[in-house]
Order: structure tokens, then C-alpha cells, then sequence
């Protein structure tokens, strides 16, 4: 519990944080980009968990660990991701979004 | 292991043994032929093992076997032979073994095209031995599912396409098929207890008449679709003409006539009431397929669409039969599945041997090749008259049997469609000579033709094989008309 | 009496066939044409007795007796079923005799004709069979073996006239006699199934027995368009004769059939094949005549005798030796039919049946005699064509008096076979319609003419330019043509009225002088003609048929028959029923369904429009999909 800062001060921060992933995946044409954009979602719903495990649950520890979980399985992700990225540029020599089409049906 | 489950295991057996012994040309087919002559053998067996039970055993199937199978569902594995079952699996192994004759030489993956093919015929087997509708259907789609890829892979001309829109149409009827039969499940307990697939528990019991009336269609042009029901035969000629010869073969001397059995014992046995009220749009549909097919024949111009056609015709007459609903009728409609199921394989054999040798089918291009080819020349004329209805030969017996029946009917506009019927016979000698006499007779249309190598030993064979019963049934066919109305009684009786 | 023994009659041909046909290959020729030979000597050996024993002993109280014997062969319903077997009566045992008769003589012609040909085994079992079916047709029991065996005879006349097949002439004309006569044999086919519908028989013991249910029911049948349904299906039923008689509309294929060796022509398509039609009217006879007082006879008469002064006006224009003789064959056809048509049933009111199958039987001995020798001819100097012959009389003695026999006996001579029975024809016609007799009157003459006509092109006039010179014949094909020749005037002598009759009691029959005199002198007369026209080369009949200008030319061409169906069947029925038929199978019935596949691909390229690929697309709407189902939620809950 952090003195002078509301619940909804911290949830309006991770709201932004999660739109701003969101919009950032939307938009953005670069692979990487969108890879980091990602990240942003998933660091958003970490905080969400820690805050909601302190703020609400103060005695459990269970929002925590599972922040851990998240962040492990976010570094995971992306070095999936980054394979997969490196992997494509090799076919098609390209990370823009727009280029992958190609995988469609 | 009991007499029946044998056809379905053997091939199953046969096909194993390909799979994993054979490796060329050579071994694949001495494989197929050992298997399927010990198919033939066992179908022989049968007949005579069938008229010896049916001496002393009077129910209406014999070598009857039940097990469960998936006890939810009630559904079973129950198969059982009458009279019908068993000419249709001796025609069944009569083609296959003539077809593995045929397809002596075919080079292009043998083994896999062996192993298509015995894989389609236990689903054949299955469906003429089992009694109980579920286990039915699955032989069902058995047999009709390889056909893609026997088609897709070694037919010829647009084949992808052929086997595509079979395969689908035959599906889409299997989807109406599968709808009629679930009708029928769920209505097989209206004088209570459990459900049942079996069709003789259904056939005790009455379904109600307003189910039979939604059900019947369904199930009838389910199965009425491979039986090449005008409108929905388009799928026979342009399938008949992508696929190989042995196929062709297969497919419309066996598998369409899956059609009429599926008919008669499933949609007209189960459902008799609906059989009757929806029999006079049947009735004229068939007929006019009669006709129809018999002159769309006359203007094709490849040799294989003409016997497509004509199998049309002939099957609408098969259809026609059974919906006169009369013994000699009937009789006839079975005499005439046997009878044309034989006659168009020994056709569809020729035009591949012919088509093998001078790589044409096109009628206009053909000419006098029996005076290089006299064997397979004499044969083409002796199937071509057997084909129009020639005494001696199984489809005189055949066609004068429905027609006699189908006049017998006491109501004047069934006999008018009678004698409109009856007329096909001087269309379907007009396609038939023109076609024999262009192609076999006159002279001879292109010198390359020359030297054609004669018929082997093999196609000898496979066409010796089939014309033999042909002429058995022409010559004597008081056995079996007798033992076939024998069988039938059980199915008049659910009419009254 | 015992006739079972007959069977063998037939089934003697038929394995001599099977064995033929099966090794045609193995069999040298100079064996098969003896083997077929001996066969049928056989056959006629054991015709003759059978023909001796059952007209010696074969009466019951004056009154002929029928004996069957049969086998059951396919069952239909409980009352009808087929039966093979044989049936003996007078009309049978004197066809019997007829068919083994030219059969044998044609079998020892052919060994000469044929001699050298390619196919030699090959026509002796075609031979064959066409003898084992037409003996089958001739001694059947009931209807429906009728025909089985009618089917069978035209296959085989089907395989005989096309037995050059690579002759395209030849194929054509063997598949228009077969499908023409397979048009009329539909007629047959369902005149069968309406009477057996109605009288629950096929059996001809029941069909023509006095009291059965077709002559004795006829007054209560259904009716169809004013007459009675059994009136309808015996005209049905004599619509598959008239096929196979070649009598007008079915025609058309018996000048066409010519194409077949001469000795086939000379066994089916003059002596045996060709009179089934007039032995399915006599083996029908009392139904013909009872049932609604004989209206379908009356048809029978009619058809006969168009046909016979039709077929011997276009016989006097030809100039194939051949067609001419199968113009006369029509017409003498048309003879019988008349005479039977005109006849009544009992006792001497029964002449014009006898004299149909009196007239049946010298017909075929001198019929089969003008066409073997026309083969010997035609074998002679290689050509169809009276233009390419003339003064043949010196190289081919034999031929010549033989052919005149024929001639002579054919135009009623007297004293001659053909005047008998063509006299008792004349008188049956005179007693019971005028102007039939008027017209078979004007045929007798006719008839003569243009005999004479052939006979003085062939072996008078000028020598033509022949490529070597025509030599008489070998023994083997002048045996036959003595013995038919011989046949020719002494057939005649036989009491034919002791022995076929329509009610099986025998009959005096007694020469009408002032008709015969009649009738002969008209054949003088045509005779006469025909001698000044074309004895000696002259211009006469140029200028005769100029004169008659579009007329001549009209019956030149056959009346524009073929022309008639060649129109109806190539442009009626191919052009526009099998067409549409085909068009309309390809362009709506598979569009239709193919049509519902495209809509099918057509909805699925649609929706995978959606699929485009891009990663952010898939996202927003998932997103999107997730928004818009919190705010329904929340509006729940809310509510």
C-alpha cells in the first residue's frame, strides 16, 4: 500500500498503459514494434495483478507470484517471437506486418 | 469367423498384405488377384451355402450374426444374407475380379491403386451384408469415399474435377441419406421400447404415417442419387469418363446399383406407406430418365459418356421397376441390376481396351477395329446386343420381366408409362449399333491402326469372366428368378 | 404319337453354331461347310419324317391334332410364364419343312459361293443360328417364344447382312434392318403385353382356341377408341409382322438387305425370315378372324395387298438384279398376307388360308431358286447391275433354265408351282372382295413383267464387255439350283388342302377355270411385253417411262420412303429430340448443378475476403468482438 495513491490512480495508469499496447499493436507496421507493444499489454496486467493483490488481498501473495509467472512467460513469448520474426525475414526479407499476408488461408 | 464377416475381412486382409508385401507391379497384382479370386471363390460358396440354408431355414435372412458395437446408440453389427444379398455379392466379386484383370497393366502406382480399390469393395460387401441401417451407412460412405481418389489420381481428362463434383453430389446425398435414416431411427419406437438401427425391429414396428411421408423422399433420393436418378445423374457420365477402367467398371456395374438395393430394402421396406404416396412423382421421374438417358446416348460423342447414358437408362429402369411395386416386377428390377451391373463392366472394359490401344474414344475417330482386334470386335458386338435386350443374354430376361410386371399393374396410367418405357428398347438399339457399328465395323479409319496388339490372356479373362454369367442367366434364368421372388415376399407382405 | 423327338430339329443348328462360333478360328473351312451341311441334312431328314408321319397319322376324326410339348422357362406372375418348347401342327410342320428345306439347299449352295472367303467358318455358324432361330420361331409354343425367337432371327439377320462389315454399305443396312424392324417388333412386344394382360395367357393353344378368353371374351373387353382392346393388340401384334415381313411402312430395309451374301438373301430375306409375319397371322388366325368380326384381319388384308402392287410397280423400275427380286418378294408377301386377310374359317371358305401357305411354300422353292440363281450370276460376271449383263445364256446353261423355271412359275404359268397357288389366292380374293382381286389381278401382271423383264436382261441381248468370261457355276451351287428348280413345278401338284387348313379339317379343293384363265393370261401377257421390250435391245422402254415422266421417277425412287424416314429419324429424332435431350442434360440439369457449387465457392470467396492476413486485422476485431460483448453484458446487468 503505497500512502497517497489510490486504487484508481494505479488502475487509470495500467488502463493507459494497456491502451497504449493496444493501440500500439493496431498501428504499427513494424513486427518489432508490435512485439513491444505486446510487452506493454502484458507488463499492464502484471501491475494490475500486484496492485489488486495489495490493495484488495493484502495477506495473499498469489497476484505477485502470478505477475512472475507473466513476466517469465512474456520473456518466453518474445523469444518465440523474435525467432519467429528472424525466421520470416530469412523467407521474405521484410518485418512489416503488410508483408506477411502471405501466410493468410 | 462366420461366412458373411469373411467379405469384409478378406479384402481388409488383402489389403494389408499389400501394404506391406508388395512391392512392384508384379507383386501387387498377383496379390490382388490371389485375394480377389479367393473373394470370387467364397461368393460361389455362398450361393450354394445360401440354397442349402434356405431349405431348411425359413427366415427371412440367413447367416445371421449380432454383435454390439456401440451400446448408447443401440447400434449394432448385425448382418444377415437374403437371396438379393447374395446375387449382389456374387456381381460384386465377379467385377472386382474381372476389373483386377482389367487393370493388369496399370503402371502408375500400382500397389496403391490396388490397395483403393479392395479397400472399396469390403465397404461394398459390408453394405450388402449388414441389417442394421447405421453399420449400413458407414459401408455406405466406405465405398463411396475412395472413389475420389481413385478417380482424382488415376483417371484421365478433367479428372480432378470429375471426382470432385462425384464425390460431392454424392455426398451432399448422403447428407439427405443420413437425415432419412436418423427420421428413421427416431421414429422406430412408436410402439415403445429403445431405439433401434436394426431393420427388421423397425419393420415391426409402424412408423407414423407423417413421418413416413418426410422421411421416404429423403431416403429415397439419398440412395436414388447413386442409382442415377434423372436430374441427379449428371455426376455418372463426365465421373465414368475421367476414371480408369477398372473403376468404371466398379463403379457402375456395383456401385450404383447400391442405389436401387439401398432403395428397396431401406426407403421401400421401412417406410411403405410413404413408398406409396409419393410413388407416382417417383414413378414419372424414373420413367422419363428411361427416355431420356436412352436419347441423350444417341448424340454423345465419347464412347464412355454413351454407356454413361445408358446406364442411366437402365438404372431409371431399374428404379421404374421397383416402384411398380409387384413381385415380377421387382424380380425384374434385381435381374436387371445383375444384368446391367455385368453388361456395362464388360463395356467399360472394352472401350479401356480399345481406348488403351488407339488412345481415342471419340466415336468419330474409331473405325473397323474389329478386323484387327476380332476377339475383343466379336465381344463388343455380342455385349451390344446383349445390352439391347437380345434373348439369350441376362438383359432380355431382365427388361421383359419388369415389363410383363410393371403391365400387370392395375392402374391404366402406370401402364401407360408401361408402354412409354418399353419404347426405350428401339432408342437404346439405336445408340447401341450405332455405336458397334462405327467402331467396331466399316472400314477401318486410320491406317495406325494397323498393328493394335491383339487381346491378352489377362483381358481375355476379365471379359470371359463376366459374359459367362451373362449367358447363364439369358440361357437359364428360372433358378434364379424363382429364388429371388422367394425372397421378395417378405418385402410385398410389408406393403399390405 | 410321339413328336417329341422334334426338338432336336432346332437344336441341332444350335450346337452346330455353338461349336462353329466358338472355334471358328480352329476349324477349316473345308470342314465347317460340310459339318453345317451334314447338320441340316439331318434336320431335314428328320422334318421330312415328322412331316410324313404327322400328315399320314396326325388326324383325330378327320380333324388335324396339335401336340406340344414344353418346358417352363421363366415364370412371371401365376398365370403367365414362358414356355419353351415345340408345337406341331400342319402350318408348323409345313414351315418346318420349308426352313429345312432352303436352309439345306442354301448351306450346299454357300459351300461354292462363299468358297474362299475370309470368313467362310464364320457364315456357316451365323448360318446356323439363323436356322436353329427360325426353326425355334416356326415351332414355338406360345407368344412370348415367338418372340424370343423373332428377337433372335433378326440378330441374325442383323449379323449376316452385315457379314462384310467393312463394307460400309453393308453396316448401314444391317443396323436399318434391325432397328426398323425392332420399331415394329415394339408394336409386337406390346400387343403381347395388352393381350396377356388381358386373357392371362401366351399360350396359342388358349390364345386361339375357340372358347378362350380372347375369341370368346372380345365382347366384353375394354374398349380404346371404338375398338376392342384384343382388336388392338393383334393389329399391335401384326405391326412386328408387318416389320418383318417388309410389308409398307417397314419396307425399308429389305432392298437394303441385299448387301448380304446372295445366299442369305436367299434364305432370309426370300424364303423364311421374311414370311414370319405371315405365319404370326396364321398361327393367330382364328383370333385374327373372330375377334370383333375380323377387323384386324381386314387390316391384314389391306396392308397385303398395298403392299404387293406398290412393291411390284417399284419391282418393274430397278435395275439391281437383286432389289427387283426383293421388290417381289415384298409383293408376294403382300399375296399371302391378302389371302389370309380375305379368308374365312371353315371348310372350303377357308381357301384363302390354304392358299396363303400354299403360296408361302412354292414361294420359297422358287424365290430361293431366282435368288441363288441371281448369286449365280452375280458370281458369274461380279456386278449387281442388269446393265453390266446380257446374253449370259450361252456361258451358263444350267443357271439359264433353272432361272426360267423360277420365272415362269413365279408369273403363273400353267402348270407351273407358282399358278396353283396364285390361283387359289385369286379365287379366295374374288369371293370375298372385288377390289382386292382387281389389284392382285393387275400384281399377277405386273409380276410377270418384270420377271420377264430381268430374266430377258440377263440371258438375252448383247454380250456385254466382261472382264473374262462367265463360266457356268461349280456343281455345288448347281445341285441346289437343279433340285429348287424341280421343286418349282412340282410343288404345285401337292394337295395342300388335304393338309393346312385355317380349321385343321382337310378340304377338296378345285381349280376355278375362268379365273385362272384369267390370271394366266394376264401373266401371258406381261410375258408378251416383256419380250418385245427387251428381248432385243431397243429404246422402248426409255420412251415409255419418259412418257411417264415424274411418275416413273417417283416409283424409281421408292416412293421417297427412305427419304420419308431419313427425314424423321436423322432430323425429328436425332436433330431435335436426342439433341435437345443432350443440350439439355449438359446446359441446365448439370449447370443447375453445377451452378449450386459455384454459388457455393462464390459465398466462401466472400467470406475469405475476411481472412485478409493482417495480423492487426484479426486483433481489432477480436477486440472489437470483446467490447461489443462487454457492452451487452453490462447492459444486462445493468437491467
Amino acid at each position: 500500500m503505497i500512502a497517497g495513491i489510490s486504487i484508481y490512480e494505479i488502475l487509470t495508469l495500467s488502463s493507459i498503459l494497456f491502451f497504449i499496447g493496444i493501440y500500439g499493436f493496431f498501428t504499427r507496421d513494424n513486427l518489432i514494434t508490435v512485439l513491444m507493444a505486446v510487452e506493454l499489454i502484458l507488463n499492464a496486467s502484471a501491475v494490475n495483478f500486484v496492485l489488486i493483490n495489495t490493495y484488495l488481498y493484502p495477506d495473499l501473495l498469489q497476484g505477485a507470484v502470478f505477475s512472475i509467472f507473466i513476466i517469465a512467460l512474456a520473456a518466453a513469448e518474445t523469444a518465440l517471437a523474435i525467432a519467429i520474426i528472424i525466421n520470416l525475414y530469412r523467407i521474405i526479407y521484410s518485418v512489416e506486418v503488410k508483408d506477411t499476408e502471405i501466410m493468410k488461408y | 469367423m462366420d461366412i458373411l464377416s469373411l467379405f469384409v475381412i478378406v479384402p481388409i486382409l488383402i489389403v494389408l498384405a499389400l501394404t506391406f508385401f508388395a512391392k512392384d507391379l508384379k507383386q501387387a497384382r498377383l496379390i490382388s488377384v490371389v485375394g480377389m479370386g479367393i473373394q470370387f471363390a467364397m461368393s460361389i460358396n455362398l450361393i450354394f451355402a445360401y440354397i442349402k440354408e434356405r431349405a431348411v431355414n425359413t427366415n427371412i435372412m440367413v447367416f445371421t450374426k449380432d454383435v454390439v458395437w456401440y451400446e448408447t446408440f443401440n447400434i449394432h453389427y448385425s448382418i444377415g444374407v437374403d437371396a438379393i444379398s447374395v446375387v449382389m455379392i456374387a456381381l460384386t466379386a465377379v467385377v472386382l475380379l474381372a476389373g483386377v484383370f482389367i487393370s493388369w497393366k496399370i503402371d502408375d502406382l500400382p500397389k496403391e491403386f490396388f490397395i483403393s480399390l479392395i479397400a472399396l469393395s469390403s465397404g461394398v460387401f459390408g453394405f450388402f451384408i449388414s441389417t442394421d441401417l447405421f453399420t449400413m451407412f458407414v459401408f455406405y460412405e466406405i465405398a463411396v469415399i475412395p472413389m475420389y481418389l481413385l478417380i482424382g489420381i488415376w483417371g484421365s481428362g478433367p479428372k480432378e474435377n470429375s471426382a470432385m463434383k462425384l464425390t460431392l453430389m454424392l455426398m451432399g446425398a448422403s447428407a439427405v441419406l443420413s437425415v432419412g435414416i436418423l427420421g428413421i431411427y427416431f421414429n422406430s419406437n412408436a410402439d415403445g421400447g429403445p431405439l433401434t438401427f436394426n431393420i427388421f425391429e423397425i419393420a415391426q414396428v409402424n412408423i407414423p404415417v407423417a413421418a413416413q411421408n418426410i422421411f421416404y423422399p429423403l431416403t429415397f433420393i439419398g440412395f436414388a442419387v447413386i442409382g442415377a436418378l434423372f436430374p441427379f445423374h449428371t455426376w455418372s457420365p463426365s465421373g465414368h469418363a475421367s476414371a480408369p477402367t477398372a473403376v468404371s467398371m466398379l463403379h457402375a456395374g456395383v456401385l450404383m446399383k447400391l442405389g436401387g438395393y439401398g432403395v428397396f430394402r431401406i426407403a421401400m421396406y421401412l417406410l411403405p406407406v410413404g413408398a406409396l404416396n409419393w410413388s407416382d412423382f417417383f414413378l414419372v421421374l424414373s420413367a422419363f430418365g428411361v427416355i431420356y438417358g436412352a436419347f441423350a446416348a444417341i448424340m454423345q460423342k465419347d464412347l464412355k459418356y454413351v454407356n454413361a447414358y445408358a446406364s442411366v437408362s437402365h438404372l431409371s429402369l431399374v428404379l421404374f421397376a421397383l416402384l411398380m411395386f409387384n413381385r415380377t416386377a421387382w424380380t425384374g428390377a434385381i435381374i436387371q441390376s445383375l444384368s446391367h451391373g455385368l453388361l456395362t463392366a464388360m463395356f467399360f472394359a472394352l472401350i479401356g481396351m480399345v481406348y488403351g490401344r488407339t488412345h481415342t474414344r471419340e466415336i468419330e475417330k474409331l473405325g473397323g477395329i474389329m478386323k484387327i482386334l476380332p476377339f475383343i470386335g466379336a465381344i463388343y458386338v455380342i455385349t451390344g446386343l446383349a445390352y439391347l435386350g437380345l434373348p439369350g443374354f441376362s438383359g432380355f430376361v431382365a427388361e421383359m420381366t419388369i415389363f410383363v410386371g410393371a403391365f400387370q399393374h392395375p392402374d391404366l396410367f402406370h401402364r401407360i408409362l408401361t408402354i412409354v418405357v418399353v419404347s426405350s428398347i428401339v432408342v437404346t438399339s439405336v445408340y447401341i449399333l450405332r455405336m458397334v457399328g462405327k467402331i467396331m465395323m466399316g472400314p477401318l479409319s486410320n491406317e495406325e491402326y494397323k498393328d493394335l496388339p491383339k487381346a491378352t490372356w489377362f483381358e481375355k479373362t476379365g471379359l470371359i469372366l463376366l459374359l459367362i454369367p451373362v449367358i447363364m442367366i439369358g440361357v437359364l434364368p428360372l433358378g434364379l428368378s424363382e429364388m429371388l421372388k422367394e425372397s421378395i415376399q417378405p418385402f410385398l407382405e410389408r406393403l399390405l | 404319337m410321339d413328336f417329341s423327338y422334334t426338338i432336336l430339329i432346332p437344336l441341332i443348328p444350335l450346337a452346330l453354331f455353338v461349336i462353329l462360333g466358338l472355334f471358328s478360328k480352329k476349324i477349316p473351312a473345308s470342314i465347317s461347310g460340310w459339318l453345317g451341311s451334314l447338320g441340316l441334312g439331318t434336320s431335314i431328314a428328320l422334318s421330312l419324317y415328322t412331316a410324313y408321319h404327322y400328315f399320314m397319322d396326325g388326324k383325330l376324326e378327320g380333324v388335324y391334332q396339335t401336340f406340344v410339348y414344353k418346358q417352363t422357362w421363366l415364370i412371371f406372375t401365376d398365370k403367365l410364364h414362358i414356355d419353351l418348347g415345340v408345337l406341331i401342327d400342319p402350318i408348323s410342320v409345313m414351315m418346318m419343312v420349308v426352313v429345312t428345306t432352303i436352309s439345306f439347299m442354301v448351306h450346299l449352295y454357300s459351300r461354292g459361293y462363299m468358297h474362299g472367303d475370309d470368313g467362310y467358318t464364320r457364315f456357316f455358324a451365323y448360318l446356323a443360328l439363323f436356322s436353329f432361330s427360325m426353326l425355334g420361331l416356326v415351332l414355338a409354343t406360345n407368344l412370348f417364344q415367338m418372340y424370343i425367337f423373332w428377337e433372335l432371327v433378326g440378330a441374325s439377320s442383323f449379323l449376316l447382312i452385315g457379314y462384310y462389315y467393312t463394307k460400309p454399305s453393308a453396316v448401314a443396312a444391317a443396323k436399318k434392318a434391325f432397328i426398323v424392324t425392332r420399331f415394329a417388333d415394339l408394336g409386337f412386344l406390346i400387343g403381347i403385353l395388352l393381350i396377356s394382360y388381358y386373357t392371362g395367357t401366351f399360350d396359342f393353344k388358349d390364345l386361339t382356341s375357340l372358347d378362350g378368353m380372347l375369341i370368346a371374351g372380345w365382347g366384353a373387353s375394354a374398349s380404346f377408341m371404338g375398338l376392342s382392346v384384343f382388336t388392338w393388340g393383334l393389329i399391335l401384334i401384326y405391326m412386328g409382322g408387318v416389320g418383318k415381313s417388309a410389308m409398307l411402312p417397314f419396307h425399308i430395309w429389305l432392298p437394303d438387305a441385299m448387301e448380304g451374301p446372295t445366299p442369305v438373301s436367299a434364305l432370309i430375306h426370300a424364303a423364311t425370315m421374311v414370311v414370319a409375319g405371315v405365319y404370326l397371322v396364321a398361327r393367330l388366325f382364328p383370333a385374327y378372324y373372330f375377334v370383333e368380326d375380323g377387323f384386324a384381319l381386314q387390316v391384314v388384308a389391306y396392308v397385303g395387298a398395298i403392299s404387293s402392287l406398290v412393291a411390284a410397280l417399284i419391282a418393274v423400275t430397278q435395275t439391281d438384279i437383286k432389289r427387283v427380286l426383293a421388290f417381289s418378294t415384298m409383293s408376294q408377301i403382300g399375296y399371302m398376307m391378302l389371302a389370309l386377310g380375305v379368308s374365312k374359317y371353315e371348310g372350303h371358305e377357308g381357301l384363302g388360308y390354304m392358299a396363303s401357305m400354299f403360296h408361302l411354300f412354292t414361294h420359297a422353292m422358287f424365290k430361293a431358286l431366282l435368288f441363288l440363281g441371281a448369286g449365280s450370276v452375280i458370281h458369274a460376271v461380279h456386278s449387281n447391275y442388269m446393265q453390266d449383263m446380257g446374253g449370259l445364256r450361252k456361258y451358263m446353261p444350267v443357271t439359264h433354265i433353272t432361272f426360267l423355271i423360277a420365272a415362269l412359275s413365279i408369273a403363273g404359268f400353267p402348270g407351273f408351282a407358282g399358278f396353283f397357288s396364285k390361283d387359289e389366292i385369286l379365287v379366295a380374293a374374288f369371293e370375298s372382295n372385288k377390289l382386292i382381286y382387281y389389284s392382285s389381278v393387275l400384281v399377277a401382271g405386273l409380276t410377270a413383267f418384270y420377271m420377264f423383264r430381268l430374266y430377258f436382261n440377263i440371258f438375252w441381248g448383247e454380250d456385254r464387255k466382261y472382264k473374262h468370261t462367265p463360266h457356268e457355276s461349280p456343281l455345288s451351287m448347281t445341285i441346289p439350283l437343279v433340285f429348287l428348280a424341280f421343286m418349282s413345278i412340282f410343288a404345285g401338284y401337292i394337295p395342300f388342302s388335304q393338309f393346312v387348313t385355317a380349321d385343321l379339317m382337310p378340304f377338296e379343293a378345285h381349280l376355278n377355270l375362268p379365273l385362272a384363265a384369267i390370271a394366266s393370261s394376264v401373266g401371258i401377257i406381261g410375258i408378251i411385253i416383256a419380250f418385245i421390250f427387251y428381248k432385243k435391245p431397243s429404246d422402248l422402254p426409255e420412251r415409255f417411262a419418259n412418257a411417264f415422266g415424274f411418275i416413273y421417277k417417283w416409283i424409281y425412287n421408292k416412293l421417297y420412303f427412305d427419304e420419308l424416314y431419313i427425314f424423321v429419324t436423322k432430323k425429328i429424332l436425332f436433330g431435335v429430340v436426342a439433341f435437345s435431350a443432350s443440350w439439355f442434360d449438359k446446359n441446365v440439369v448439370d449447370s443447375s448443378m453445377i451452378g449450386i457449387g459455384n454459388v457455393t465457392v462464390s459465398v466462401s470467396n466472400k467470406i475469405k475476403g475476411m481472412q485478409s492476413g493482417k495480423l492487426q486485422d484479426y486483433a481489432m476485431s477480436f477486440v472489437g468482438g470483446i467490447v461489443v460483448i462487454a457492452m451487452v453484458v453490462f447492459y444486462i446487468w445493468i437491467n
